[in-house]
């Protein structure tokens, strides 16, 4: 089947380009919309309101030395930076963008989503360690923690949903929801697509969970010793990680392409965006929690709810059947 | 009992979650306070405390009220200041006998050196802001600057003679009559 491969090889070089244009946006709205947040313009200097701002950082980031402590662990120091950012690629493959606009029809595609995104925290992991460094170490640690157990009430609201539509196909998913919102899944689960969001921002390392990279506490957590290139991977693996888990909540709760008037692709960008949009709002308006506030909120709270979540739609699904489709 | 607090407790805890968000939703849309400084510049310098200028007079503005008393110097914790008092102008020989005659007399003479210092250096590097020295001056005669754009190569641009900062003052405000001045002088 060659042309699945080259259908496959293309929409890689697509999304590649797209990550890298989507992350030099999501650098100039996340610092625009934190300086309005905080009643400052943000850049405005380079470009018309400063949107070639990430462009001129991108530039630097490139042009820097690329430096490597004393004592560190050059194999596994260097690859990190590679594997962190291989799987998000992957995980671009099953997002259906509009009707028929995937890269790889596959019945599994959830589950591909979420078995690969486990692979960032890896990666995170060899950095850390990697770089003979104790606040690198720390910052890993505590991301193994962290990806681990947010990954649970995250599969478990995703396998809410899954039960509703029936299918772990994306696009399957989405062609059972309507077109008007209150066709789309988050009106039949929206306890499941708080989970979601929650542990998404948990699983992204974002604030207010940002605990790996905490700044006060462990100057850049696990990639503290990175400069250059090596660092900035790191950083456009967290937008397009981003960008995944938006997709994904898009498609899954916010009937993805699903749309009226406007065009497919058009009503998928649109929602995605908003959704990021929100994370960055979260991360300048919440304070970062405590480490032991952060797992208390998963295991208190998200996982006990996304259980009896998922038993509540398993038992409303089979009564459902039961009643009208025998 | 207490399971009910706690659930309400969560519930006003989610509810801060929102209200959080509608406060920098709010500042969001305002308006920005910064202001783009190469091109437009607050208007509120006349609140900056800077460096210490002397006061002029009620009649010359340009003329210190400064008596040269020296208690500035005493009381800065710093050191900053060092007052250098005028010397006596070299009297006529008119004067000196008039003196002379006063002291036979014995009256008292009446020092005819003028008060205002010769020279009032003052090291800005040193200088903590404190604001001792206003308060101990008997003539008012100190206060803090306005001046936001004071800047510098070396700690020896901080050494400032305010005297002389003054005159410069002087010089910028009225340049007419500087040179009428001199001519003034002259003439006499
Ligand atoms: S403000 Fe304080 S430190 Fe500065 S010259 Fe006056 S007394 Fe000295
Ligand atoms: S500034 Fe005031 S305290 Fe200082 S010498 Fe002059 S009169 Fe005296």
């Amino acid at each position: 089947m060659p042309t699945e491969l080259i259908r496959i090889l293309i929409s890689l070089v697509a999304f590649a380009a797209a990550v890298g244009l989507i992350a030099l946006v999501m650098v100039w709205v996340e610092r625009k919309v934190c300086g309005h947040i905080q009643r400052r313009p943000g850049p405005y200097e380079v470009g018309p309101w400063g949107l070639l701002q990430p462009l001129a950082d991108a530039l630097k980031l490139m042009g820097k030395q690329l430096v490597m402590p004393d004592q560190a662990d050059p194999f596994l120091y260097w690859l990190a930076p590679i594997l962190v950012f291989v799987p998000v690629l992957l995980l671009y493959l099953p997002l259906p963008v509009g009707d028929g606009l995937y890269a790889l029809d596959i019945n599994l595609g959830v589950l591909l989503i979420i078995a690969f995104a486990g692979f960032t925290g890896l990666s995170m992991i060899l950095g850390g360690w990697a770089q003979n460094n104790k606040y690198a170490l720390l910052g890993a640690a505590r991301t193994v923690s962290q990806s681990v157990a947010y990954e649970i009430p995250m599969l478990l609201s995703v396998l809410a949903v899954c039960f509703v539509s029936g299918s772990l196909n994306m696009a399957a998913v989405v062609k059972e929801q309507g077109t008007w919102p209150w066709n789309w899944n988050v009106m039949t689960q929206p306890l499941a697509f708080v989970i979601y969001i929650v542990s998404a921002l948990g699983e992204t390392n974002r604030a207010p969970f940002d605990l790996p990279e905490a700044e006060s506490e462990l100057t850049a957590g696990y990639h503290t010793e990175y400069s250059g290139m090596g660092f900035g991977m790191f950083f456009l693996a967290e937008y397009a990680n981003m960008i995944v888990v938006a997709s994904v909540a898009t498609v899954l709760f916010l009937g993805g392409w699903q749309g009226p008037v406007l065009p497919g692709p058009l009503w998928f960008l649109l929602k995605v965006s908003l959704l990021v949009l929100l994370f960055v709002f979260f991360r300048w308006t919440y304070p970062r929690v405590r480490f032991d506030q952060l797992l208390n909120i998963n295991w208190k709270w998200l996982m006990p709810l996304a259980v009896a979540n998922l038993a509540l739609t398993a038992f409303f699904v089979k009564v459902a059947q039961y009643a009208f489709v025998k | 009992m207490n399971a009910i607090k706690q659930a309400f407790r969560t519930v006003s805890d989610l509810w801060s979650l929102m209200v959080g968000l509608r406060v920098t939703g709010k500042y969001f849309v305002e308006p920005q306070r910064t202001v783009r400084y190469p091109w437009k510049a607050v208007s509120t310098v006349g609140t900056f405390k800077g460096h210490l200028e002397l006061v002029g007079g009620t009649k010359d503005p340009f003329k210190p009220r400064c008596i040269s008393c020296g208690m500035c110097a005493i009381s800065c914790p710093s050191g900053c200041i060092t007052v250098v008092k005028r010397k006596p102008p070299k009297p006529t020989p008119e004067e000196e006998k008039a003196v002379a005659e006063a002291k036979t007399r014995g009256e008292k003479v009446k020092d005819q050196t003028p008060k205002d210092p010769e020279k009032f250096l003052y090291d800005f590097s040193l200088c903590s802001l404190c604001g001792t020295c206003m308060e101990n001056c008997p003539t008012g005669s100190l206060r803090f600057s306005h001046n936001v754009y004071v800047a510098g190569y070396s700690r020896n641009d901080f050494q400032y003679d305010l005297v002389l900062q003054l005159r410069e003052a002087e010089a910028q405000a009225k340049p007419a009559r500087r040179e009428a001045r001199p001519a003034a002088e002259s003439e006499a």
